[in-house]
């Protein structure tokens, strides 16, 4: 009941932004070098899955992580980036990766 | 299956042996010894069974691009159905007739329209809808692509014969986690009256993967 409990909220909401820690983990990460520390905003809510960086060493995975959906623009991303204003890439990152961004 | 093998083709008498053909077997590398030294031993272990590692296999090699095209085609007859696809793509596939429980992953589709392309990479490895459209071609897997899709995706769309104006937004998709992404194409102009079952047929693999749009067929 408690495992249930501790998998039924999630922090972030769609159109809320949100930043990338920016740390060097060792181990089975699956929050892409090149995105830490950048800025984007929650597209959507996936869900809860298995902490893959536990998985990845044969332990259950449990508690679940909730999982995002971040969409970040990309010349913020690249500072040479050479296509159009509009053009964006999602990237699906897990909670604890991402700390909110206070609208200033 | 056994099989009978009396050697006697007319009057060509078999006195002589045949040469051998040349073993086709791929080398055996580092990885493929580890890979069977790992499975062997979790089989040994009795945390999996060779059955279950045989239907695996069995499954990931029926499935083709063809699942992918059925879906699109399906999607672009029914706007239900569409909608469906968009809100729950497990789920849908699943209605079509996929057998999806063996993925354990969200199957999720994302839709080109005439504002926005969507395109699927995945950095980290070579995470790909294969419950619709079987294996990855060697070039989703290959560093090139995973490294540029994200870095100039306009570029190597224009290497793969695609050329976007700045009115359309390119939207990429690094399937990191627990997705699996599959595009869903425009329709082509000129195929307001083809049934599904034509439809299918000009769905093409790329397009699915965002590399490539569906062309209108030619007359």
């Amino acid at each position: 009941m408690s495992a249930a409990a501790a998998i039924a909220t999630h922090a972030f909401q769609p159109g809320q932004t949100v930043h990338v820690r920016k740390v060097d983990s060792l181990g089975h990460i699956r929050t892409p070098h090149y995105i830490r520390g950048s800025t984007g905003v929650i597209e959507r809510f996936v869900g809860f899955f298995k902490n893959p960086e536990e998985l990845a060493y044969g332990r259950s995975g449990e508690p679940r992580c909730a999982l995002y959906r971040v969409r970040f623009v990309q010349s913020q991303v690249w500072p040479d980036y050479s296509g159009a204003a509009g053009d964006t890439i999602d990237i699906d990152i897990y909670e604890h990766w991402l700390q909110p961004v206070n609208p200033s | 299956m056994s099989h009978d093998h009396h050697h006697d083709h007319g009057d060509h008498a078999h006195g002589h042996r045949h040469p051998n053909q040349p073993d086709h077997d791929d080398a055996l590398t580092y990885y493929r010894k580890l890979e069977m030294a790992v499975r062997e031993l979790l089989i040994e272990k009795n945390i999996i069974s060779a059955d279950e590692v045989r239907k695996v296999v069995e499954d990931i090699e029926s499935r083709s691009p063809e699942g992918g095209a059925r879906v699109v085609a399906r999607a672009w007859s029914d706007p239900q159905f569409r909608q469906a696809l968009l809100e729950d793509a497990t789920a849908a596939c699943t209605s079509m007739g996929f057998e999806m429980a063996l993925y354990d992953v969200k199957l999720t589709v994302v839709e080109n329209t005439p504002d926005v392309h969507n395109m699927v990479v995945c950095t980290l490895c070579s995470c790909y809808p294969r419950m619709l459209l079987g294996l990855p071609p060697a070039w989703y897997k290959s560093r090139a692509y995973r490294s540029r899709a994200v870095r100039e995706p306009r570029a190597v769309l224009r290497e793969f014969g695609l050329e976007l104006g700045d009115d359309v937004s390119v939207r990429v998709h690094d399937s990191t986690a627990d997705l699996r992404y599959l595009v869903l194409p425009m329709r082509p102009e000129g195929t307001e009256r083809m049934t599904e079952a034509e439809l299918i047929a000009i769905v093409n693999r790329d397009s699915m993967i965002g590399t490539a749009i569906v062309s209108p067929p030619i007359e």
